[in-house]
């Protein structure tokens, strides 16, 4: 393996702790014994790669890719913005998934009975892949606040399930963005589990007027940040390099 | 120097199946449902299942989690450009990535894959054991989960494995699954505990 496919080790000061009382799905769900750190090898530095074959022509238009009927209805938004790594570096060519509640809040899931209706022109999902400078974007509904079971009168705020592939495995995150402004946030029991307003701050998505399209559709900015592989800052040129 | 810092993890919730397995969420959309099939008829390696469950720290089923897993072939090659050890090439029939979600009833999950091959370790001299790596997300993971699952009938390769040899010889075990069989075919068990009595060996990599 050579020493430049190595990752920057994760530091969890960038993340929610696992063990979180204040969201309680995370009591019984949390390691208690301390994770064992591991230098990469190569099951690490690699991972799945994917392609514009893999997935299709409407896949990024949560607008236009579960039409039966009409379109959704709801706020017509875009996010967009670039996925980084730690040295600013656009990552092109990586899948970026995400998923969302309709504009009243209720997921198209079987487990889901929330008693706001289901849209049946939105499926609330959709796919991407950057391009060569790590540029994403999505045009879709903003999604409506729900309640969850948690304390008896919590609701989430609006927010966009995001899932990032970097090209190695240990790049691989989950995260979610908020709207600018959303005045839910400071109460929301899951976005309590990141005490420290920077990492809020982190995924909240900006309104962004330039990037709206005029009398059509509003855009929020949201850039994403994934580890960076160690560069080699002593040129000691490896064989074959 | 001003580093920018990782995006923080947030947990996939409950949903977690409407944006990477839709179907399970109950709905077609996608033309092509990603890590859904893992091996073709011309994939090289022994046909295998990988299968198990996933308690909490109660002992409870959960039943909501999604579970992705990344392997080398049946060489122990990756599909992957940073993979430059020498020998073979990858095979091109298996791509080596799959994820599945727990059955909402039975709490099961699944991989039909194939056995992969040692891997060359990071010193470039000994190998590591076969083995698969997993990444489990779930309501109330607040960072997805890593992990390796070792393969039973290989004692001797474990016995030699840097990272089983980091872990305590009383908590290996967690990561080792059984061999066995159903049917005819191979079947590997491995269930996953999150938390207390048995708690699965998890890796900050
Ligand atoms: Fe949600």
């Amino acid at each position: 393996m050579r020493p430049d496919a190595e990752f920057f080790p994760r530091d969890p000061a960038d993340h929610p702790p696992a063990y979180s009382p204040v969201y309680k799905s995370s009591v019984l769900r949390s390691p208690r014994f301390p994770l064992l750190s591991l230098q990469n090898s190569l099951s690490e530095v690699t991972g799945p790669v994917f392609g514009a074959t893999d997935i299709g022509p409407l896949d990024h238009d949560l607008i236009l890719n579960y039409v039966q009927s009409g379109e959704p209805i709801g706020e017509r938004v875009i996010i967009h913005g670039r996925l980084l790594d730690g040295e600013g570096r656009g990552l092109g060519g990586m899948l970026i998934e995400l998923w969302q509640a309709n504009a009243g809040g209720r997921y198209r899931h079987a487990l889901d009975t929330y008693l706001a209706p289901i849209d049946p022109n939105f499926g609330g999902c959709g796919r991407t892949i950057t391009d060569a400078e790590g540029n994403y974007s999505f045009r879709t509904i903003k999604p409506g606040p729900y309640p969850f079971r948690n304390r008896v009168n919590d609701w989430r705020p609006a927010h966009i399930h995001f899932s990032l592939f970097g090209s190695g495995f240990a790049q691989r995150l989950i995260t979610q963005m908020y709207f600018e402004g959303d005045p839910l946030i400071a109460h929301d029991a899951i976005i309590a589990t990141m005490p420290d307003p920077a990492l809020r701050d982190r995924l909240t998505a900006k309104l962004d007027l330039k990037a709206s399209v005029p009398l059509d559709t509003l855009a929020y900015r949201f850039d994403m940040v994934l580890r960076g592989r160690r560069q080699t800052r002593f040129e000691n040129k490896l064989q074959g390099s | 120097m001003d580093y920018l810092p990782e995006t923080p993890s947030q947990t996939a919730g409950p949903y977690v199946h409407i944006g990477l397995i839709p179907r399970q969420a109950g709905f077609e959309i996608f033309v092509n449902n990603l890590g859904e099939r893992m091996v073709t008829d011309a994939t090289r390696g022994e046909r295998i299942r990988i299968e198990g469950r996933i308690f909490d720290g109660a002992g409870s089923l959960v039943r909501d989690a999604l579970v992705e897993v990344w392997q080398a072939d049946a060489h122990g090659r990756h599909n992957h450009p940073a993979d430059v050890q020498e020998g073979a090439a990858h095979d091109p029939a298996f791509h080596g990535w799959g994820r599945a979600g727990t059955d909402f009833a039975t709490g099961i999950w699944a991989f039909d894959t194939i056995k992969p091959g040692a891997v060359e370790g990071r010193s470039g001299r000994g190998r590591m054991a076969p083995h698969v790596s997993l990444w489990i997300v779930a309501r109330g993971i607040n960072l997805g989960l890593s992990t390796r699952m070792y393969f039973g009938d290989e004692a001797a390769a474990n016995e030699a494995d840097p990272v089983l040899n980091l872990i305590d010889p009383a908590r290996r075990g967690t990561i080792i699954a059984a061999r066995g069989g159903r049917d005819g075919a191979v079947v590997y068990s491995f269930d996953i505990r999150l938390q207390g009595e048995g708690e699965t060996v998890f890796l900050d990599i």
